[in-house]
């Protein structure tokens, strides 16, 4: 008895909870299926509308910007370039150094490692100026690279990698040894099929992370053509639903990412069995 | 972003490869990456901390430690600085104590413990410029939820009352962030052995008392890890929320420190004055990261 009321208990607050993270966005999908003279008459909805289709066209196709250069989908596109190319980038390097790091026996180790994981006390906005006249000087501003490469300047993959590659037992590669697996063969046939879940998990954390950028684009990108949508939310004209619309649209593939791929996500970073 | 000390030390396999050129091609591109787009800005973030740009930007004079004097001079700085320390301590303690509560529930049901970490989960993911524009409907003068609410309560009203620009910020803040702790706090919970709660209901038959002298004390490695978590989010991931909800207002109250120095760097063309915030943050994460070492360390074990 005393279990279930305890149970029950555990179970309300966990509703409470939800509903404390659901109902705002409900709230603002439901209202972005009424037409804008609805929300102005009677504030924000909590049942569907019937403009659904109507809205959400209207925002994908509408050029947008002071100059009515972009649309919300090429946004999509920019951003899903972007978020793509953090990935892997950071993650292909990330995974490349801490290899060096763990499995090879380096003069300077200890300095080598030093120069990689402090960067990782120096986050983006402590140097977005100095950073934004770099990519000036090499002509990068308004291109993808310029939206990608700096924010893949980041050491936190190669942290979780060497992590990982801790836990790796030393067996595998004195037996890989045996079999005469030089260093190349044993990163491509060994470790890397071992380190797919933690692959997969910091694939989608710097996917997000990349996706979320809202600072940097803001910063680099002059031309509308390069905008994305995290930093187009503020840019967009447009009527109040239309504004809804794109803001759900934009919380879409994070909030997809996450949900579909949780298991993995949460294996690799917590390292669970 | 800061992790746990462990995660710090050198480590090398007891079974190496010889060292040879093909680790430099390893290492070459993350360290090419870094050394072009983070070695070289910090270094320029350094000379512009210690210059001074002539009014056409022709030229600058190294000016030691004036940038930094004023700085100290200003007002505006000493109220960013204010409202950082307040905002990351109460971000802090609210959603770290809800992302507590809700995990200690999580794993306290029998049933539907992957349902309810599913709803919880994703608003992890969402950005934090994309929750401060959501925040802003519901903070709207004109058909906020909250803003009535809260108007009908206490005569609410962010563009004028400090504290209540606070509560705004403060909420479109820990949103989100609730997840996070969450999340982690429920990874913790599940790390921690049955046999020992077995052991210790035994020994203790009040489950609040028992959560506190045992449960507790065993989570406070996560515990520290998400105080740090939260601390780096409110001081760097919240630029987002303020530029899309108070900018500051009223009267530049509601400004983090990152946020003032990207104000007087972009809007203002003040690099000297941006760069020389820029250090006092370094300065500032550099002695979270020490006493993290220092004193939490000391005191806590990693199982």
């Amino acid at each position: 008895m005393t279990r279930f009321i305890t149970s029950s208990f555990s179970h309300l607050i966990l509703l409470i909870g939800i509903l404390i993270m659901v109902f705002p966005v409900w709230m603002i999908f439901a209202s972005s299926t009424h037409t804008s003279s609805m929300i102005n008459m009677s504030g924000l909805q909590m049942f569907l509308g019937d403009s659904f289709y109507e809205n959400y066209l209207r925002v994908l196709l509408y050029q947008g910007g002071f100059f009515k250069e972009i649309t919300a989908l090429k946004m999509f596109f920019n951003s899903f370039i972007m978020a793509t190319g953090v990935a892997i980038l950071s993650v292909v390097t990330s995974l490349m150094a801490a290899y060096a790091l763990v499995y090879y026996r380096i003069k300077h180790a200890t300095f080598l490692f030093w120069i990689i994981f402090i960067t990782i006390l120096v986050p983006l906005e402590l140097r977005i100026f100095p950073t934004y006249s770099v990519m000036a000087e090499l002509n990068l501003v308004n291109s993808y690279f310029g939206l990608i490469v700096p924010i893949s300047a980041s050491a936190i993959a190669t942290l979780f990698f060497r992590q990982f590659y801790k836990t790796v037992p030393d067996e595998l590669l004195e037996s890989a040894k045996l079999d005469g697996a030089n260093t190349w063969r044993f990163f491509v046939d060994f470790l890397i099929p071992l380190s797919k879940t933690m692959i997969v998990a910091m694939l989608i954390f710097m996917f997000v992370f990349g996706y979320n950028q809202y600072l940097w684009p803001l910063l680099v990108t002059t031309s509308e053509q390069y905008w994305t949508v995290v930093m187009g939310l503020k840019m967009m004209s447009g009527s109040i639903v239309h504004r809804f619309a794109f803001v759900m649209m934009s919380m879409v593939p994070p909030i997809l990412i996450i949900i579909v791929l949780q298991k993995h996500f949460i294996k690799g970073v917590f390292q669970d069995k | 972003m800061i992790y746990p000390p462990y995660f710090y030390f050198t480590y090398m396999k007891k079974v190496q490869f010889k060292s040879s050129y093909s680790q430099y091609l390893f290492l070459a591109p993350q360290l090419g990456i870094l050394l072009i787009f983070l070695y070289w800005p910090i270094i320029q973030t350094f000379r512009d901390a210690f210059t001074m740009q002539d009014a056409f930007g022709f030229g600058a004079t190294f000016v030691w430690f004036d940038n930094f004097l004023f700085i100290f001079d200003d007002p505006a700085y000493f109220i960013a600085f204010k409202f950082t320390i307040i905002y990351s301590f109460v971000i802090t303690l609210i959603t770290g104590s809800i992302g507590l509560l809700l995990a200690v529930q999580a794993n306290n049901v029998m049933h539907g413990k992957s349902t309810y970490k599913t709803l919880l989960i994703w608003p992890y993911a969402i950005a934090p410029a994309v929750v401060g524009v959501m925040a802003n409907y519901f903070f709207s003068e004109r058909f906020g939820l909250l803003y009535h609410l809260f108007h009908e309560l206490w005569g609410f009203n962010w563009y004028e009352s400090v504290f209540d620009s606070y509560i705004y910020v403060i909420i479109a803040g820990s949103w989100k962030q609730i997840s996070a702790n969450f999340i982690f706090f429920l990874a913790g919970l599940q790390a921690i052995q049955k046999s020992v709660i077995e052991a210790s209901m035994i020994d203790c038959k009040n489950s609040f008392r028992r959560f506190w002298t045992i449960t507790f004390p065993l989570l406070m490695p996560t515990t520290f890890f998400l105080i740090i978590i939260n601390i780096t989010y409110a001081f760097f991931d919240t630029f987002g929320i303020i530029d899309t909800t108070t900018i500051g207002a009223p009267s530049g109250e509601t400004r983090t420190l990152v946020y003032k120095a990207y104000m007087d760097g972009f809007r203002g063309l003040d690099l000297g004055s941006a760069g020389a915030q820029s250090i006092m943050m370094m300065l500032i994460v550099l002695v979270i990261t020490i006493f993290q070492f220092r004193y939490i360390e000391g005191k806590i074990h990693y199982n």
